[in-house]
């Protein structure tokens, strides 16, 4: 059994992770609320673009000849993958669960026979995709300098895209990220960026006659580059709310962890403080009988 | 004419400007500048770098310079998607003048498409005018 000293210390030790673990839950708490404000704020952008695009794509008749960004580039060889994390840790299952939905759909296109190249955004995914997939990641961006999420970076990473699709490097693009729910629950999502999946909406498409100024084609060849960096944006957003309420979560769980070992050592403490002055007791008594 | 009509401008990182009752707004589309008013038909089209005029019913007038964007209007309510805007009379002139340094610097880069030359030609104008106020 280990002596009261090394009791203490451990007891001590616990209670000071304790302490770290609880600081950070609540530096999580309040950078989640920001972080979900921003995110809950971008949203509509995001959202008029697509109305937008789904419009324009609707009215135009010449499918043959519009962007290639819309439509794709007629192919279906090579698939690139943009997978978004943190570049911090102690998050939870939140890098580990990207990083699931990701290889499970690694594993789909080179089953079928596919190349497919990956760019890492944030440096967590590539610490955990580079033992496999080594040979497969043909770019890796952090944004670790900047504080917060900003549209900048999110244009920075689309301009990459589009530059390689231009030179023909990829067919189809699909971005990988965490969507925020709610504290507990973040959904890994996959979605496709190129080309653009449009769904029918048949709805509200027939009764809305729009002009255009000037032609749709150019407009939209205009648009699809700049939906491109939103969306990406929208998920970087998505991102750091889920990284600060997956964070917020563990710590909770880690600070409840250790609260719990403080007690069942602080009883395991007593116990065997307790058995020594009994011990003590006894051998003084049996003494003070034997004269 | 009886009320005006809604006015929304929404940037990616929060919703910029949230308006009802404008009478008139002046956009600085493509293709040269647009005015718009109640009941115009739905239209799309994209902005080039310029001025954004918003006229109230009370005949004030609000004034934003815009860098690119999108804009939709359909029954009654204007969207507009921008990257980047600042009101005029917020805006610090000293970005004004980085902006415009880097505008003329690209434009002298030799390899620029036609279309991107001449959205920068905009936009020294623009930065131009607003830098000598």
């Amino acid at each position: 059994m280990a002596s009261l000293d090394d009791l203490k210390k451990r007891i001590s030790s616990v209670k000071s992770t304790q302490k770290i673990t609880k600081a950070m839950k609540m530096v999580a708490a309040s950078k989640l609320r920001r972080a979900q404000e921003s995110a809950e704020k971008g949203r509509p952008y995001s959202e008029k673009m697509n109305n937008i695009i789904l419009n324009l794509s609707n009215s135009i008749s010449d499918k043959e000849n519009s962007p290639k960004l819309l439509v794709g580039s007629g192919e279906d060889k090579t698939h690139l993958c943009i997978v978004m994390t943190s570049d911090r840790g102690l998050c939870g299952g939140f890098n580990t669960n990207i990083i699931k939905k990701a290889k499970s759909y690694f594993q789909k296109i080179l089953n079928e026979g596919k190349t497919l190249k990956i760019i890492t955004v944030g440096s967590k995914g590539y610490d955990q995709l580079k033992r496999t997939y080594k040979d497969n990641i043909i770019e890796k961006i952090s944004f670790k300098e900047s504080k917060y999420v900003n549209y900048f970076d999110a244009e920075k990473v689309g301009k990459i895209i589009i530059n390689r699709f231009e030179k023909k490097e990829f067919d189809v693009c699909a971005i990988f990220y965490n969507q925020f729910k709610n504290v507990i629950t973040q959904i890994p999502q996959e979605q496709q960026i190129i080309p653009l999946k449009t769904e029918a909406s048949e709805k509200n498409s027939s009764e809305d006659n729009y002009d255009f100024e000037p032609e749709e084609d150019e407009i939209l060849s205009n648009l699809l580059p700049k939906n491109i960096s939103t969306q990406i944006f929208k998920a970087m957003l998505e991102n750091s709310a889920s990284e600060q309420g997956s964070r917020m979560s563990a710590m909770d769980n880690a600070t409840r962890n250790a609260g719990e070992m403080v007690d069942k050592l602080t009883i395991q403490y007593n116990r065997s403080r307790q058995a020594a002055i009994t011990k003590e007791l006894i051998e003084i008594i049996s003494g003070a009988e034997s004269l | 004419m009886s009320e005006g009509f809604k006015l929304e401008i929404i940037n990616p990182e929060k919703s910029f400007l949230l308006k009802d009752g404008v009478s008139e707004v002046v956009v600085p589309a493509f293709e040269g500048d647009m005015g718009i008013l109640k009941d115009h038909i739905s239209i799309i089209s994209f902005l080039k770098p310029g001025l954004v005029k918003v006229f109230m019913s009370g005949s004030n007038e609000e004034t934003y310079y815009v860098e690119d964007g999108i804009i939709e209007f359909k029954n009654n309510c204007l969207s507009i998607l921008t990257s980047n805007i600042f009101n005029i009379k917020k805006i610090d002139q000293n970005i004004l003048k980085d902006d415009l340094t880097k505008a003329e610097k690209d434009s002298k880069d030799p390899e620029i498409s036609d279309q991107k030359k001449y959205l920068i030609d905009q936009k020294i104008d623009v930065l131009k005018s607003l830098t000598l106020n």
